[in-house]
């Protein structure tokens, strides 16, 4: 019997079909030096790379969410049964803070609830006051007095600790160097410190370090406390903030998936052919992009609320029907962005279909299908990537704002909409639960901010106006 | 040019109609009017009558396109979808899922929307090409680097953070104005002080960094380096030379969304409690009112077309060489 069933969900094959494609796009791309050369240019950039080292830790956090799988429960009449709770890889690192659920609000590094509550005494008399955590602190035999010590102790044990992997990962760094140029490890950290590395290895060494600063004292004190409080229903707001990262990046990368071919072959078709075909593929985004946003997308979604209402039975579990949402939400989201991406192509493949080259392969009786796939395509790949990274972030700002609205997200589904449309009714609450939104403000600030300075960072590189001008715009 | 507006016109209602003929498949071929009932009455034991009864009270009981029943022109105007869609044309927007009548709801909501989203627009404006200005005058200096740091990370935070933070800030702690709620006339000005302030500050990030490399793309030019030859002061090649021919990609983006601010803030309004086109749209999403959401979309279709329109025109205005027939 196996120890554990994996559960594929929709959401978790697209995202791993996806990883398998940037892999394959990487080793097309390795080979062949003309795409090289932009990708290079983003590795130069210091806020492109330090941006992209944070990038890569969502993103790693985000993969390990979408490995799902049922745990193994002991054997019933010789066969084998499974858990009917679907969690994920990241959920069994982060069970010490899934499972330590507390009765409702605490405050971050709180020992005790944060509502009075009513509880009899030894002497059988009651009263009121603020009960100790079940959870957080509860090693501590007198919170009042050792709380704030060991806090520090555990902070600074997390710190130290991280501060040796993160040596660990500069003087592998310098090895690696070594054996690259053939210098001695001295010059090579000199070189990595002083900034003379073609990569901009100081600053990805710097946003690691910022990152290990934070990581390392928080997975040190996060088994014995709630290190970002807890919500109403008592759960670690720090694990809600970790799933909400995968949301975030399924809605960033997937809606935009959706979103390229639309763009892509028709953008290039109306540019490409002109006359009749072109009219009708105005008229068409015209149209589409006539409609409001998010009214279009309100309608849409709520059309697919009442679909899947109506199909409940297709759907048998929370984490199915919450998922088939997410991916309804991407396709929606999708399918009403395309426009603004398909106009631009179609200006660019207007004014290529008027250059020499493509002239030529007309005259030598090139079929049109294969002048818009090899002379046309290759040629506005730096817009789709600039547009890919760009329209990142805005779709993770937009997944809040939906989930507000109250098209976004199955309300089951953790993500950063849910979690700030949740704590939003707290900030009456006299004293204010503030720890709930900070989070969720925090994290999505960071994930979109890095997003935003990676996206610079491609367009600079990507951008051939920006680039014959000699830098940045 | 006014043979082109009028052709513009007509191709406008074209636009109309295709989004009228989107939003019915929509709303009545992904779901049939019986499973729109049955969303709005409750899932669970709803009886095939009460379905019926809803569907009667607000028409949805007719045929889709041809009312066999009916001769002559109550064939083809006794439907649902002349009733539903093309009724719209003539703003006459019918009742709402709730009975109430939709047309009056808009007309009233109108200016409460107005009234927050004017003053933020033409605040906004000045503010964001003053900010960008300012980076142009000062480009690759310290100055024009750490703004465009500022708008990154200001167009990195969240709507939902600058309504949240600025209704805690000026609202709670400072007790400047209301959080939130609405007046009439000119006693709502204190609650208009806060949505107009933070619909500006939120949208500085984007827009300032958008002019700004609107004005940067100008600055290369070469009339700009025969403005400084001729021993112009860099002041006055920004403001008369630079400003005023990147006005066409400025009113590119900016004469669209005139028209749209009739529509309203959506989580502005909600937030601040303004009884405006928003949060009256936020309002039929949440309590899945289709006929409003139906009417908001032909509505937002209608103004953005006019919003094309009148860029068109615009370009007239700012450039002579512009010149359509």
């Amino acid at each position: 019997m196996m120890p554990f069933l994996f559960e594929w969900l929709w959401s978790d094959l697209l995202v791993w079909l996806l990883v398998a494609g940037v892999f394959g796009l990487v080793f097309y791309t390795r080979a062949r030096p003309h795409l090289r050369a932009p990708w290079a240019r983003v590795g130069r950039s210091a806020s492109g790379m330090s941006a992209a080292t944070v990038l890569a830790m969502f993103v790693l956090i985000g993969l390990l969410d979408s490995v799902h799988y049922r745990a193994a429960l002991p054997p019933q009449d010789g066969k084998a049964a499974y858990a009917t709770e679907v969690s994920s890889l990241l959920d069994r690192v982060l069970a010490p803070l899934r499972l330590t659920r507390e009765k409702t609000y605490s405050a971050p590094l709180a020992t005790h609830l944060y509502a009075k509550e009513t509880v009899q005494t030894a002497d059988g008399r009651e009263t009121r006051l603020y009960p100790r955590l079940r959870h957080g602190g509860a090693h501590l035999a007198d919170p009042q007095a050792d709380r704030g010590r060991d806090i520090a102790t555990r902070g600074f044990h997390g710190l130290a600790l991280v501060l040796v992997l993160w040596l660990g990962a500069a003087v592998g760094l310098c090895a690696v160097r070594t054996r690259r140029t053939g210098s001695g490890m001295e010059a090579a950290w000199r070189d990595i410190w002083q900034g003379r590395t073609a990569v901009p290895w100081r600053a990805v060494l710097c946003a690691l370090g910022l990152l290990c600063l934070i990581i390392g004292p928080v997975a040190a004190l996060a088994p014995n406390y709630h290190v970002l409080g807890t919500d109403k229903v008592g759960q670690d707001v720090l694990y809600q903030a970790l799933k909400s990262i995968r949301t975030g990046l399924v809605i960033g990368t997937l809606a935009t998936m959706v979103m390229l071919p639309f763009a892509l072959v028709l953008g290039v078709m109306a540019g490409y052919f002109k006359g009749w075909i072109d009219d009708v593929i105005q008229y068409f985004y015209t149209t589409l992009s006539s409609i409001p946003g998010v009214l279009l997308i309100a309608a849409a979604v709520l059309m697919m609320q009442v679909f899947i209402e109506r199909h409940a039975e297709w759907f048998p579990t929370t984490e199915l029907r919450a998922d088939v949402r997410l991916l309804a939400l991407c396709v929606i989201l999708g399918v009403t962005s395309w426009t603004g991406l398909c106009r631009l192509l179609r200006g660019e493949a207007l004014k290529l279909r008027e250059m020499e080259y493509i002239q030529a392969a007309h005259a030598f009786g090139v079929s049109h299908w294969r002048i818009m796939m090899r002379h046309l395509m290759p040629n506005v790949m730096h817009i789709v990537m600039i547009a890919l990274v760009m329209d990142f972030s805005g779709l993770v700002l937009a997944e809040a704002v939906l989930s507000y609205v109250g098209v976004g997200v199955d309300p089951s589904m953790i993500s950063f909409g849910t979690m700030i449309n949740s704590a939003r009714l707290e900030m009456a609450r006299e004293p204010m639960v503030w720890w709930s939104l900070a989070a969720a403000f925090m994290f999505m600030l960071t994930l979109v901010l890095s997003a935003n300075l990676f996206a610079d960072a491609v367009r600079d590189a990507f951008d051939p106006r920006l680039i014959i001008s000699g830098g940045r715009a | 040019m006014s043979a082109y507006i009028v052709r513009r016109l007509i191709y406008g209602v074209f636009v109309l109609l295709g989004v009228n003929v989107l939003t019915f498949a929509l709303f009545f071929f992904v779901n049939t009017p019986d499973d729109m009932a049955r969303a709005q009455l409750g899932l669970k034991r709803v009886t095939p009558e009460a379905v019926a009864k809803w569907k009667h009270e607000r028409g949805y009981d007719k045929p889709l396109f041809i009312n066999e029943k009916i001769s002559g022109l109550g064939r083809v105007t006794e439907t649902i979808f002349f009733d539903k869609s093309i009724r719209l044309f003539a703003f006459q927007f019918g009742a709402s899922d709730q009975g109430r009548n939709i047309g009056y709801d808009i007309s009233s909501r109108m200016w409460p929307s107005l009234a927050v989203q004017v003053p933020a627009f033409v605040i906004g404006l000045a503010v964001y090409i003053t900010f960008a200005l300012l980076m142009a005058f000062f480009r690759a200096t310290y100055i024009d680097f750490w703004g465009v740091v500022l708008c990154v990370l200001m167009m990195s935070i969240s709507a939902l953070f600058y309504i949240i933070g600025g209704q805690y800030v000026f609202g709670k702690l400072w007790s400047l104005v209301p959080i939130s709620g609405y007046d009439s006339g000119f006693n709502a000005i204190k609650f208009l002080l806060l949505p107009v302030l933070i619909g500006v500050i939120s949208g500085i990030g984007g827009n300032a960094r958008w002019y700004r490399t609107i004005f940067l793309e100008e600055i290369n030019k070469d009339y700009v380096r025969t403005a400084r030859a001729k021993g112009l002061s860099e002041t006055r090649v920004l403001f008369r030379h630079v400003l005023q021919n990147a006005m066409i990609p400025i009113l590119t983006g900016v004469v669209v969304v005139i028209p749209l601010l009739f529509l309203g803030a959506l989580i502005t309004e909600s937030f601040f409690g303004i009884p405006g086109l928003g949060s009256y749209t936020i309002d039929a999403i949440r309590q899945q009112d289709f006929a409003i959401v139906r009417a908001m979309v032909f509505l937002g279709s209608v103004l953005y077309i006019i919003g094309l329109i009148l860029t068109d025109i615009s370009y007239t205005l700012v450039d002579p060489r512009v010149r359509f027939s």
